[in-house]
Formats: structure tokens, sequence, C-alpha cells
């Protein structure tokens, strides 16, 4: 990391202060038992002592988005013909995520892969990327659910952010991690932190031994394959669900949208929303067949995709950062952590002749 | 927007169609309608690239999009032209729309038949119903380079004469000495002198011999399913049936994450795919 500064805990809210009257600031704020981001207005109260409920997500990935308007209009000359005029709108708006987790972050590494495609490009997503910055704090105690350090990140993983703040007892050092961080390090209320950042990174560290040993869920992406067709096993770990799709609106890294227009009379506009892979309709044909017809199908292509299928195609790259959210909010505990554990350690039911 | 014009507008903004226009429409049953669709201008059409088997999707803006293949092939580029079978929502509404009607064309998008490894190759077409469709692409296409390939036999079949779409066309074909053409309807029917029997029967019949030949097969499941113990039988491997496959689809990129048999989108690794292929993939259709 480049450059480092401090920030004293009684000049933070003069810094956000100051930074939101430049761009669009979006933070962490309580909402009854929830923590989420909103758009930072001066003197707003910020919770950075929590992991947020909802990922930082729908700052780059609106849970719902125009991708273009369209205009039916009489064609004056021909009054049989009617035209129909489209109008992408691709508007993004410069953003800084204040006090994410280096998970919610480190999410969008994850989309990139998939939405930058060497063949395809999605440009309102890299609109709104490119316009969005990352101030990520790091985590100095994991929770209960967090396994980040067992997919290849860390509590204290910059990847992904444009600064990254580790917390002090008297403020935050803050570090540098791209070029566009680096220009927001140019406050007054800023002293220098070189020093300091010694100790953070030490804090860091800490923070990382502390989570424990790391599982190694390498194995899974042949392992999940090669359950593919066990439905008792899948069955077995889908019993519980109730195909809320919880999971997937709160995970940082789930990615799949759906596409569907909207009119009002002569005009209308087309929009994607999120869509999830654990509702029937997702992959429901128009002949009636779906070839994904119960919970457990579904759930097994949520865990086959992230630790299976995603990671065969990029890199052997994990497309979970570990965040624990579903885990959290899974109204019946069903725990990921636990059915990819359980699919490294299936055995199939010993054939009798080989116990001989 | 600005555009690079020699980048496919497609590549710069995927999710946005191009206006296209009915030149003309088709009722080809009473479920199946056909619409040649002519995109921007002339020269727009001339610089339009796609090969055989790939599909695109039609917009009515206002009721959403919907998959087809491009049913013309590339050799005829007067117009695209795609065959609707009457499903749901997308469909009906397509149903209604006539000539000079303006509708969405985002294409061409996905995979396409290996039309180049089939050279000097016996050919035979298997189309049952509207799986008739994308063989038609790769059909015209070879007939419009006949030199490249050897035999080429076409077995279509629908339910009755009536569901036979392409009907202006198959006369031609069935005239033509350079190509064997057998058509087939499942019962009995009035005036009809061609073949009555399911597909895979008439095709043991027609026994087509497996050395150096490809079968190119889309229709219904079961169908396909029994075309393929036929094949199996006749002694075509896994290798030489070639087929597409369906799955639902949004985006038609390989982002929306909608129509992943494991690691393979069938929006861009399809929709055309060997058996040989469709046994390496999970068991997911
Ligand atoms: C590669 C490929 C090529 C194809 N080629 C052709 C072709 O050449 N010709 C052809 O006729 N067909 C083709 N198809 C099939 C065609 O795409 C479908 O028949 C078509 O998409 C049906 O669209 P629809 O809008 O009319 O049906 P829809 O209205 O989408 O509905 C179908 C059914 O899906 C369900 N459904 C839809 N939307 C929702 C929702 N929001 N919530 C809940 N349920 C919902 C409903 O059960 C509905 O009845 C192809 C498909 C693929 C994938
Ligand atoms: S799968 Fe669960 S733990 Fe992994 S990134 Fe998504 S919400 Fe977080
Ligand atoms: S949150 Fe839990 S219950 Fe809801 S869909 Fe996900 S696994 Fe199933
Ligand atoms: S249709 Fe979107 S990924 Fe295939």
């Amino acid at each position: 990391m480049a450059e480092a500064k401090f920030i004293a805990n009684d000049k933070l809210t003069a810094w956000l202060d100051e930074l939101s009257a430049t761009m669009r600031v979006l933070a962490p704020a309580r909402q009854g038992d929830a923590v989420v981001f909103v758009p930072y207005v001066a003197g707003q109260n910020v919770e950075l002592g929590q992991e947020a409920t909802a990922p930082p997500k729908s700052t780059v990935f609106p849970a719902s988005e125009d991708l273009l308007r369209y205009d039916y209009r009489k064609n004056p000359e021909n009054l049989g013909q009617v035209d129909v005029e489209l109008f992408p709108t691709i508007t993004p708006e410069p953003t800084l995520v204040f006090g994410s987790r280096p998970c919610g972050a480190r999410g969008f590494l994850i989309f990139d892969r998939v939405y930058d495609g060497a063949k395809y490009k999605d440009p309102y997503y890299l609109a709104r990327r490119e316009a969005t910055l990352f101030a990520t704090i790091a985590c100095l105690k994991a929770e209960n659910a967090c396994f980040c350090h067992s997919v290849g990140s860390a509590p204290g993983d910059a990847a992904g952010s444009d600064l990254l703040l580790t917390p002090m007892d008297d403020g935050y050092v803050v570090e540098a991690v791209s070029k566009k961080g680096e220009a927001l390090l140019g406050s007054s209320l800023f002293t220098a932190g070189k020093k300091k950042a010694g100790q953070a990174k030490k804090l860091r560290e800490q923070a990382l031994k502390d989570m424990g040993e790391p599982q190694d869920f390498g194995p899974a992406k042949d392992k999940l394959l090669a359950l593919f067709d066990d439905m008792g096993f899948w069955e077995d770990v889908s019993a519980k669900c109730i195909s809320c799709g919880a999971c997937t609106y709160l995970c940082p890294t789930c990615y799949c949208f759906n596409i569907t227009d909207e009119n009002a009379g002569l005009t209308g506009r087309r929009v994607r929303s999120w869509d999830n892979c654990m509702s029937f309709q997702f992959t429901l044909e128009a002949s009636g067949h779906n070839p994904r017809p119960t919970k457990a199908h579904r759930l097994k292509n949520r865990v086959g995709h992230k630790f299976s299928y995603y990671p065969a195609l990029h890199e052997g790259i994990i497309a979970c950062c570990g965040c624990g959210r579903c885990i959290k909010s899974c109204p019946v505990s069903v725990d990921i952590r636990e059915i990819v554990t359980k699919a490294m350690a299936h055995q199939p039911p010993a054939v009798e002749e080989a116990a001989k | 927007m600005t555009e690079n014009p020699k980048q496919s507008p497609l590549t710069a903004n995927p999710y946005l169609p191009e206006i296209g226009t009915i030149i003309e429409t088709i009722q080809e049953t009473h479920n199946i309608k056909t619409f040649r669709i002519v995109l921007g201008s002339e020269e727009r059409m001339q610089n339009f690239h796609y090969e055989p088997g790939q599909v695109g999707q039609l917009s009515v803006f206002g009721i959403g999009e919907s998959t087809f293949v491009i049913n013309s092939p590339p050799t005829r580029k007067e117009y695209l032209q795609f065959s609707v079978m009457r499903a749901g929502e997308v469909t009906t509404k397509l149903h209604s729309l006539s000539k000079g009607d303006r509708i969405g064309v985002r294409a061409p998008l996905g995979n396409h038949f290996p039309y180049e490894s089939m050279k000097g190759k016996d050919v035979v077409f298997i189309g049952g119903g509207i799986g008739m469709a994308p063989l038609r692409t790769l059909l015209l296409f070879m007939l419009d380079n006949r030199e490249d390939y050897g035999k080429i036999s076409v077995l279509y079949g629908a339910r009755s004469p009536q569901d036979m779409a392409f009907s202006y066309e198959l006369p031609e074909w069935l005239e033509r000495k350079d190509m064997e053409t057998v058509l087939t309807i499942d019962r009995e029917a009035e005036g009809w002198e061609h073949k009555v029997g399911l597909i895979p029967n008439v095709l043991l019949e027609m026994a087509p011999k497996p050395k150096k030949a490809v079968a190119v097969t889309c229709g219904p499941p079961i169908m396909i399913k029994f075309t393929l113990q036929a094949l199996k039988k006749l002694g075509f491997k896994d290798d030489q049936i070639v087929t597409t496959l369906e799955k639902r689809m949004k985006c038609g990129v390989g982002i929306c994450g909608r129509c992943n048999i494991g690691t393979k989108y069938v929006c861009v690794d399809g929709p055309v795919f060997t058996y040989e292929q469709l046994r390496e993939l999970p068991n997911e259709l």
C-alpha cells in the first residue's frame, strides 16, 4: 500500500461531510435490527462497529435498474406506421461506499470476471463500477459466521477497495490501495499515518490469526460435480430450505438477473432486476419443463456454481467471499460451509463387495 | 451514444436491441408463424455476420424478449427469418405482428453448427415440428455450398399435414436430385402421399449409413430420445450426432446466469452440442 494517513475519531464526521460535498457517499446506518448502506447526509449517525446486514452490492448492481426506455410513436407521414425509439439509460453517479467490509468490496472482483468478460461487457455495470470507490474498514474481530480466510481472503484484505481503514483506539489508519483512493487523502483533517501503519498491519494479521485454521475448499470443485447425480445427498442438505431466496439477495457475489418490460401507454422501460437460482421460475421453460424442478436441484446449483463451476472457469477462484450473510440471514439456518464440508467428506454408500 | 461503426452494436451494449422491420409474415401452421425481418439499412444487412445455428432475441417492447433461431442461412441475406411457435406471452404477442411492424432484434447470439468439420461427409437431418427451424438454416447453407458435402438426407416429421412448417419449399426439396427428402406424419390423413409413422421408425427404414456421416437432429425431447436410440442402432456414434439445446434465457450473453448446465452456458457455449459433448455435461437437461 502506498500512502498512509491517520484520522482521529473526532474528525471522522467532518471528513465524511467533506467527501459528501463532492460525491454521493453511502455509509452504513442502523435501521432497527439491520445495518444498511444509505446516502450519507451531514451529521448523520454512521454504524461502523458491525458488518452491514446487506452488503454494498446494490451500489454497483442496483436491485432494479433501467436498461433502456422505449417510445412508440405514430409516424406523422404514414399514420398506419408506428415507430419505436430506444434510449439506453446508463447514468452512473460518482459514489463512495464508506465503511463496507473487505468481503463486501471484494464481491465485485467475482462480478468483474463475468460482467467484464472477454466477449461481452456489461456497460451498465462497468459504468457504475468505474464511478464507485470503496473506503473499506478492516475487520479486527471476525463474526461467528465469517470464513473469508477459507475462500482466499482475510479480514484485512484490501483487494477490490480503494482505501483501507484500520481501526485504532483513537482513530483510523487510512491507507490508499488504488490511485483513485490516493486522491481522497488530500484532506487537511488527516495527520501523518506512516508510523502507525506498521501497528495497523499487525492488528490485521492478528485478526486473521484469531480466525483459526482456514478450511481448504479446493477439493470441493471436483467433489460437488461427482455428487451431481446423488439427489439423496442434495435432498438431505436442502431439507430445511424454504426457497425464500434471502441467501442470494444478501450475497455480495450472487449476480444473476431478470429482464422485464414495464409499460405505460406508448412508453415504457426495460428493467433489469435481481433474480435468483433458488426460485422455481428461474429455469422454468415455456413448455412447462423445468430442468431444476425441486429445491434440492436449485440448492445444488447455488452451491455448485460458487464452489465448483465458477472456480472451474476462473482459475480456481471461489465465487463466495466468506461473508457469512447467507448463514446469518437464512430463516432456517442452512449453512453453506456445512454443505460444502459435507460434500467433500461424502463417501458413496460402501458397496458390500468392497467391504469383504 | 457514439458507436464505433466497425464494432457490432451488440458488442458495445449487448442488451440494446436493433430496430428491425417485418417485411413479410407467413402463417406456417395454426401455432407457428414466420417473420422475415430487415435491420436498419441495406448496408447493415450486408454487414450483419452470423453463422448457421446462431440465435437471436426478438423483442416486443412492453412485453419482453424471447430466443429464436435465425432460420435463414447467411448465404441469403435479403432478410433474417425467424419461425415462432406460440408458447406464452411474448410469442403470442409476436403472432399479432404483421408486415411493416417494428421489432427489436438482438443477434447473433450463441455458437453454430460445426459445418466446417462436416465437409466431405454425408449429412442426415432429422427434424420434428418446430425443431425443423434450426435445421433449415444449416440445410439451406449446405445446399448453397452443395459441392462441399456428400449425400444429404432430410427426414421431417410433424403431427399432421397441417402441422408442417415451410410447406412452400417442401416440393422443391422433394424434387431435388441432389438430396433425399422424406416427410412423415403421425397418423393417416386424407390426401397425404408421404410416410406415416413416428420419426424414429421412419429413420430406421431409411437406414442412413453411419460411415463418414453426421446426423443433425432437433425436436421435442421425447422424439430426440427415441431418435437417438434409432441412430445408435444404425451405428452412429455420439460424436456423429449434433443437436441444439433449449433453456430459458434472458441475457443471451452469458451474464444473467440463467442457462447454465454446470460450467457451460447454453447461450454462449451452445445451443449447438454434439451428443459426445452432452454426455460430458452434468445431467441437468
Ligand atoms: C436457443 C433457443 C432457440 C429457440 N428457437 C426457437 C425457434 O426457432 N422457434 C420457436 O418457436 N421457439 C424457439 N425457442 C423457444 C422459445 O424461446 C420459447 O418458446 C419462448 O421463449 C417462449 O416465450 P414466451 O414469452 O411466449 O413464453 P413466456 O410467456 O415466457 O412463458 C412461458 C412460461 O414460462 C413461465 N413464465 C414466464 N415468465 C414468468 C414469470 N415472470 N414468472 C413466472 N413464470 C413465468 C410461465 O409458466 C409461462 O407460461 C428457442 C429457445 C432457445 C433457448
Ligand atoms: S455464499 Fe454466503 S458466505 Fe458466500 S459470499 Fe454469499 S452470502 Fe457470503
Ligand atoms: S435463505 Fe435459507 S431458506 Fe432461504 S432460500 Fe436460502 S437456504 Fe433456503
Ligand atoms: S441467458 Fe443469461 S447467462 Fe445464458
